[in-house]
């Protein structure tokens, strides 16, 4: 026993800025950031808190599956831009939806909303759980350093959520950790302690570019043949690809290194920038409301991230 | 040796005659940015089976071609 997706949500914040108006703030343009992300727009948070993008995607996911807060079994969330080092993003979202469940928190940067489904697929197993709430909701515009072109034009804010219950869905899964921080890593805040003498450290998305993107495409390409080998699987056979929205040319290359279409990549890193652990639960649900997939269809999920972690799973819808 | 090979596969990258090319021959003026740079380091390593260190110091076919022969030794 694990489970299936019941439903999904997703929220971002009102506010647009387009590349035009990244412009304005660095020295960048229209063509060089579609160029080299692939992102058109971005929503970015004005006076919405981390708190209120995951649950306003949390409500919209219990409404698409029909659950109330008061079923939910489990809350999992995950965040790299909290409001707050504690309480939990978890633990604020069961408050404002009046939930009585228990709720916790995982890290793992952008691959985190696997890691969600991962661990809850263990409370399934074991007969724990009837309904779990996974959340992903980033507020990355807190993150970046808005004088360093090479990063704000790429992440941004925005929260997915989907609702879970007991079921056969999830197939398999694929998990992958190579620590250390020299390719990606956001310091925390340095404190003011009167005894430190470390070097405090800008609080700030730090991103080694190629690195990243060489990481990203390998981590795609040998977690996507893993979970295809591992179920004797074709790519034909798979619906949808959906991966991490990073950068366009991730995918792009991933593409054509795993030699598919890109017709079989879900992107929507144009509307939405890079939201981290979101940006996979917004995918979901926007593939879901547009009602592009049919029961029993399969679906891998990819991510990779800070870490460094990387994921897939194998999903039947 | 290395230097043709690494010739051969930016010409079939970004589909030019591989004769035209030289170790000055800068990245820039082929219209190569740093994620193609990328994409040919990737390549280069599944070519000569070997793993490379990728950064902004790869300017130029130059470049590359020391990057490569400095694992092979």
């Amino acid at each position: 026993m694990n489970f299936s997706i019941l439903g999904t949500g997703m929220y971002v914040p009102d506010n647009i800025v387009t590349n035009d108006d990244m412009s304005k703030i660095v020295d960048t343009s229209d063509e060089w950031i579609r160029q080299r992300v692939g992102v058109q727009r971005r929503h970015i948070c004005t006076t919405e808190t981390t708190v209120e993008l995951g649950y306003q995607a949390a409500l919209r996911a219990l409404e698409n599956s029909g659950t109330k807060p008061e079923e939910l079994d489990l809350i999992l969330a995950a965040t790299v831009s909290g409001d707050n080092v504690s309480p939990s993003l978890s633990c604020m979202i069961q408050r404002k939806l009046g939930a009585t469940c228990t709720a916790y928190d995982i890290n793992a940067a952008c691959s985190a909303f696997l890691y969600l489904l991962e661990t809850a697929a263990g409370y399934f197993a074991r007969g724990k759980v009837k309904k779990v709430l996974v959340v992903g909701a980033e507020r990355l515009s807190k993150l970046v350093d808005w004088k360093d072109r090479g990063t704000c034009v790429i992440f941004a804010d925005g929260a997915g959520a989907a609702v879970l219950g007991k079921g056969s869905g999830y197939l398999d899964s694929t998990f992958t950790t190579r620590g250390g921080d020299t390719v990606i890593k956001i310091p925390a805040y340095a404190g003011e302690s009167p005894f430190s003498r470390l070097e405090p450290e800008r609080p700030f998305i730090h991103m080694e570019g190629q690195e990243t993107f060489k990481y990203a495409v390998n981590a795609i390409c040998s977690d996507i043949n893993k979970l295809l080998e591992q179920n004797g699987l074709t790519p034909d056979e798979i619906k949808y690809i959906v991966p991490h929205q990073a950068n366009k040319r991730i995918i792009d290359l991933a593409c054509i290194r795993l030699k598919m279409p890109i017709s079989k990549f879900y992107v929507n890193i144009q509307e939405y920038g890079n939201t981290s652990s979101a940006s996979i639960p917004i995918a979901l649900d926007e593939i879901n409301r547009k009602g592009l997939l049919k029961c029993g269809d399969l679906i891998i999920l990819t991510a990779f991230g800070a870490g460094l972690s990387n994921a897939a799973c194998l999903i039947r819808w | 040796m290395v230097f043709e090979k690494i010739c051969g596969i930016i010409a079939e990258k970004i589909n030019c005659d591989a004769s035209t090319l030289s170790e000055d021959t800068k990245f820039a003026d082929l219209g190569i940015d740093s994620l193609d740079v990328t994409e040919l380091v990737m390549n280069i390593e599944d070519e000569f089976g070997i793993e490379l260190e990728v950064d902004s110091s790869l300017q130029s076919v130059g470049d590359l071609v020391k990057l490569v022969e400095s694992k092979l030794d």
